[in-house]
């Protein structure tokens, strides 16, 4: 029984985060009451003509220049072209897309992904191009289908893998995947939210002796709602395939189904061989092409990528991997991030505090941080009260959620609580000493050998001092008066 | 080049047009006479000119993302042959 | 004279001198319509009380001196350009009942003006034919002889026009639907150069080679309406940046010195004798007028009618695509929405349509794109060279509009190629982008002569101005058919 290799080509589309639609200006919008967005464009009425969103171009250049793609089709021109098919969702009875090799909005690029080892692997990408999305078909009980064109003319970016696959296995499917979200999400071209059909992936799997240059049959998945969908989908279409061959079956190019409660995938009817799209350039639509200079302008505002972000708050701030990654898990937190540090605050500390006692509270309520009262102002003077020795790291904690409750700036909450730490040593001495002197059998213990009840002690001293006195000041008088 | 019954079924379905036989075989007689005629450019030289795809020399048109206002539903469902519940109604998908 | 057979420019002038009030012009054109047009078929729908409350909007206009230069002048729109509130077929029943929810561009911009929109005029069905005869409405007759076809596709507005049921009219071509209607019945038809009218609106034929112009009596109502509805619209992504053909210009003048060029393949196979005499005749008269016309060979335009049967067919079949029954039209009955749409498809369409479909489908499809879609488009672009050199060296190109005059309805019906080979003189415009005019010329068979002038594109104001000489230097009479 020979060894399997699978290999997997990835078919990604996002819908891109524009305000309006990608050839008419109805508003693009989650939900909403059906058909309440549509016109004559993307209604298709009679004598409608399409007219690109020109932030939409923009947006698939910019990814296309993140994933180290070259611009503008080999022929330094893209076109859109017509796809010609007949579904009650596509209300033209084509849909605009671009085609062919020579065409797209980016081509030959790669994306880098973490491998368990710890190095890093390039997935090659061959196209980047843009589309426009389907209505809503719905299934009704009463039987039939109701359309819903709300979403119809919604831009699409479709991003796909290079041939052959460097992808190997789920586990570097998901990788792909959750590094390009997080590219998508950081340009600010795409919301990332799989569950409202944001982002789809659509794997394209075979598998083939190990060794082999020939690629097998592939099986086209759909319908993942998840990274974890795909992860698994994988992993089953794998295992299927190689048991289909060890029974000697023949394999068939074909779609197959996600069944995510069965966690299988099941065949859907074979309708490759009838559809002819008969591809032509749109004679409605006009070419492109970019200047260089708008192309570095477009490059050298793009924002900083999670990749940069991770090597420079590991390397400069001296972050570990695990805090550096939470940071920049999502844009919006890097960013709140980056503020705190402009505005004074000591890196290690401001993470620390981001992603144990502030993320903590913002899940549990379950808003973002620009929508909690803390802002990187409230984070940064808390910082340096307890870098200057007011208030004890403990005390912080205390007033940090306070802060989050009311919004009031920790400076203020100090002193409204009388909470400063107490470090003035005479101070301390007196309240050592009177502890001492109160509990002369627990001085006795300790003195017989007994360190561990030196934790009541300061327990004792704590609580004399409302939590106030400095740790390290009555740890230090406390052995000093002990040993004498 | 001529063009068989099948091949006229094919393009029918193609283009969603069901046609009975009749039809079928007139169009057949009608689109041999053209495409016998198409064979007139096949045998043109160029001079090695590119496909005129566009029937313009404009480039770059394209609009700001600026959202419009869009149809009320009422209008946008006016001229529907069927729609309920605010949805154009279809009936039963029906692959074959 | 009666206000019907008057030209725009003159309807125009009295409105501003207050001869004639707004409302009386355009009734005397509805009254003329529901009396008359059941000989000709011009019209498939008109809403006269809407007519007529933009008339007295019109007449509102011009008393607060808020006037352009269409203010209060009728015009009757082809129906398959797409008109609020009036129902728009383009002479299919796959459109029955179609009341569109907009205006086409140019549609808007004549109500800017305050022009009445005085009806909707019969067409080949989707403006697929040279004789209006595939309407699945009504024929259309010609006003010089009801028992010949007034052309296509734009029939039904050259018909309007020649029988004084409008002062002038919309059209639409891609082949010459404009043109050839024009010369078939002594008017004036203008296809400007492709992408100075708007085509938003205009129910698509060919995407690339549409183009919506004037069919009137004048060269001056030409260049008055064209001002009104060409320029730059940004919900057309084809759509040229320049402003609108400037209709200001246009002055008696000479003719001296114009160098034209007549192409000698232009005179196809089929040309009809005495078509071809009074063509002569007319170039005689401008060479005594001073212009030079020289023979020239273009050598594609041989190529051009099985060219553009591989191009206009084959965009025309993605254009109607969205015809479905689905969203508007008819539903037809069957078992399941596949079936459903493939019957609404074969009921609704008629026979030239279905059939340009097919061939349109067929051309694309796999295997056949390289050989005949994308081969065609080389000859296009082959073609276009040509006739843009032929533009270093000449002013204008003339030919004859059509090989052939009138015909009796029922004629070519049988002989679907003769049919097509009508448009072998107007294609090439459509094919380069060109701007074309056909303007009447003289007679053969006691019936209309058309010559076609022919410029590089964007050269529509200085083709007009020729155009307009030219028109007064032929002095063609009759101007009218017996009514």
């Amino acid at each position: 029984m020979p060894n399997y290799v699978t290999s997997v080509g990835m078919e990604v589309h996002a819908e891109l985060s524009t305000k309006s639609k990608m050839f008419c200006r109805c508003q693009v919008a989650f939900g909403g009451e059906p058909n309440t967005r549509t016109c004559p464009v993307c209604l298709a009425l009679p004598g409608s003509l399409p007219v690109p969103n020109r932030e939409a171009i923009e947006m698939v250049i910019k990814t296309a220049l993140a994933l180290n793609c070259k611009i503008g089709g080999t022929k330094e021109e893209s076109i859109f072209h017509r796809k010609n098919y007949f579904y009650p969702d596509i209300p033209k009875g084509f849909q605009t897309t671009q085609y062919g090799e020579e065409n797209p909005f980016g081509y030959h690029g790669y994306l880098e992904i973490p491998t368990p080892d710890g190095g890093t692997k390039r997935i090659g990408i061959r196209r980047i191009h843009l589309e426009e999305d389907t209505g809503k078909l719905m299934h009704l009980p009463s039987g039939g289908s109701g359309i819903d064109y709300n979403r119809a003319g919604t831009p699409l970016m479709e991003i796909v893998t290079d041939f052959p696959p460097d992808i190997h296995n789920g586990e570097e499917a998901k990788e792909y995947l959750s590094q390009l979200r997080q590219i998508l999400m950081y340009l600010g071209v795409c919301d990332g939210k799989m569950e409202e059909g944001s982002l789809r992936c659509e794997p394209n799997i075979s598998i083939a002796p190990e060794g082999s240059k020939e690629l097998g049959v592939k099986s086209e998945l759909k319908n993942l709602n998840s990274f974890r969908s795909v992860q698994m989908g994988i992993a089953f279409e794998s295992r299927r395939q190689e048991a289909a061959l060890e029974n000697g079956e023949t394999l068939l190019q074909e779609t197959r189904g996600w069944n995510e409660q069965k966690e299988s995938s099941f065949a859907m009817r074979i309708k490759e061989a009838e559809n002819d799209y008969r591809y032509f350039p749109c004679p409605d639509l006009v070419p492109m092409s970019f200047t260089p200079e708008y192309i570095e302008e477009l490059r050298a505002n793009l924002p900083e990528l999670p990749l940069a972000k991770f090597q420079r708050y590991t390397q400069e701030y001296g972050l570990s991997a695990y805090d550096a990654n939470l940071l920049i898990s999502e844009r919006e937190w890097a960013y709140w991030f980056e503020e705190a540090i402009e505005k004074g605050g000591e890196p290690k500390a401001i993470c620390n505090w981001m992603n144990s006692d502030f993320a903590k509270m913002l899940n549990e309520e379950g808003i973002t941080s620009r929508q909690s009262k803390i802002t990187p102002d409230h984070l940064v003077e808390l910082v340096k009260l307890i870098e200057d020795g007011t208030i004890s790291g403990k005390i912080a904690k205390t007033i940090f959620a306070k802060a989050y409750e009311t919004g009031d700036m920790p400076k203020k909450l100090v002193e409204a609580s009388g909470a400063t730490q107490i470090s003035d040593t005479g101070a301390i001495k007196a309240q050592v000493q009177a502890v001492l002197d109160a509990n002369p059998d627990v001085v006795a213990k300790y003195k017989g050998g007994n360190m561990g009840v030196k934790g009541f002690l300061v327990g004792q001293i704590m609580k004399a001092t409302q939590g106030r006195a400095n740790p390290g000041i009555v740890q230090q008088l406390l052995d000093e008066l002990l040993s004498s | 080049m001529a063009i068989s019954l099948d091949e006229v079924r094919h393009v029918a379905k193609l283009a969603r047009l069901d046609l009975d036989e009749p039809e079928i075989m007139s169009l057949q007689t009608e689109l041999n006479a053209l495409i016998g005629h198409f064979s007139d450019i096949q045998a043109v030289d160029f001079g090695g000119v590119d496909p005129k795809l566009h029937a313009s020399n404009l480039t770059n048109v394209w609009a700001e993302d600026v959202p419009r206002s869009s149809f009320k539903r009422e209008l946008a469902l006016k001229n529907a042959p069927m729609s309920k519940a605010g949805l154009f109604l279809v009936p039963m998908i029906i692959e074959d | 004279m009666s206000i019907t057979s008057l030209t725009a420019v003159e309807i125009a002038a009295k409105l501003r001198s207050k001869e004639v009030s707004a409302v009386e012009v355009t009734t005397a054109f509805l009254d003329r319509i529901d009396s008359e047009d059941a000989k000709y078929g011009a019209f498939l729908a008109y809403d006269r009380e809407k007519a007529i409350a933009e008339a007295e909007a019109a007449q509102g206009r011009i008393d607060s001196g808020d006037s352009l230069p269409m203010t209060g002048v009728p015009v009757a729109v082809k129906d398959n350009i797409s008109t609020e509130g009036i129902e728009t077929t383009c002479a299919s029943k796959i459109l029955k009942g179609y009341i569109p929810p907009y205006d086409a561009t140019v549609v808007e911009k004549l109500k800017a003006q305050g022009a009445i929109i005085l009806g909707k005029t019969n067409l080949d069905e989707f403006a697929m034919g040279s004789s209006t005869e595939t309407s699945a409405y009504k024929l259309a007759h010609n006003p010089w002889d009801l028992t010949r076809t007034p052309g296509g596709s734009s029939g039904g507005s050259a018909a309007a026009v020649a029988a004084d049921l409008a002062p002038v009219s919309l059209g639409s071509d891609t082949g010459g639907s404009i043109r050839l209607p024009a010369s078939f019945t002594g008017t004036v038809g203008y296809k400007p150069t492709y992408g100075r009218c708007s085509r938003f609106g205009l129910v698509a034929f060919a995407s690339s080679l549409d183009q919506i112009g004037p069919i009137t009596k004048t060269v001056e109502d030409a260049a008055l309406l064209a001002e009104a509805t060409t320029g730059h619209d940004e919900r057309d992504a084809t759509s040229n940046p320049a402003p609108a053909v400037s209709s200001r210009e246009l002055k008696s003048g000479t003719l001296k010195g114009l160098k034209l060029a007549f192409p000698r393949e232009m005179y196809g196979e089929g040309t009809d004798p005495e078509v071809q005499k009074a063509i002569q005749a007319s170039l005689d008269a401008l060479r005594r007028e001073g212009a030079t016309v020289d023979e020239i060979s273009i050598p594609s335009i041989p190529l051009g009618v099985t060219t553009y049967y591989i191009i206009a067919p084959a965009e025309a079949s993605s254009n109607l695509a969205r015809f479905d029954g689905v969203r508007y039209g008819p539903r037809s009955q069957g078992q399941g929405h596949i079936d459903v749409v493939a019957k609404t498809r074969a009921e609704g369409f008629g026979h030239e349509v279905k059939a340009r479909i097919m061939i349109g489908t067929y051309a694309l499809s796999a295997g056949y794109y390289d050989a005949f879609y994308l081969r065609a488009q080389q000859v296009r672009a082959m073609m276009t060279q040509q006739f843009l050199d032929a533009f270093k060296d000449y002013d204008f190109i003339v030919s004859p509009t059509a090989p052939v005059v009138a015909f009796k309805l029922g004629d070519l019906s049988q002989d679907p190629m003769a049919m097509k080979t009508l448009d072998y003189c107007t294609i090439p415009a459509n094919m380069g982008g060109l701007p074309g005019i056909s303007i009447p010329c003289g007679f053969a068979h006691g019936l209309p002569v058309g010559l076609q002038l022919m410029g590089a594109p964007m050269e529509d104001e200085r083709m007009l101005q020729a155009a307009y000489c030219a028109e007064q230097l032929f002095a063609v009479s009759p101007k009218r058919p017996n009514l």
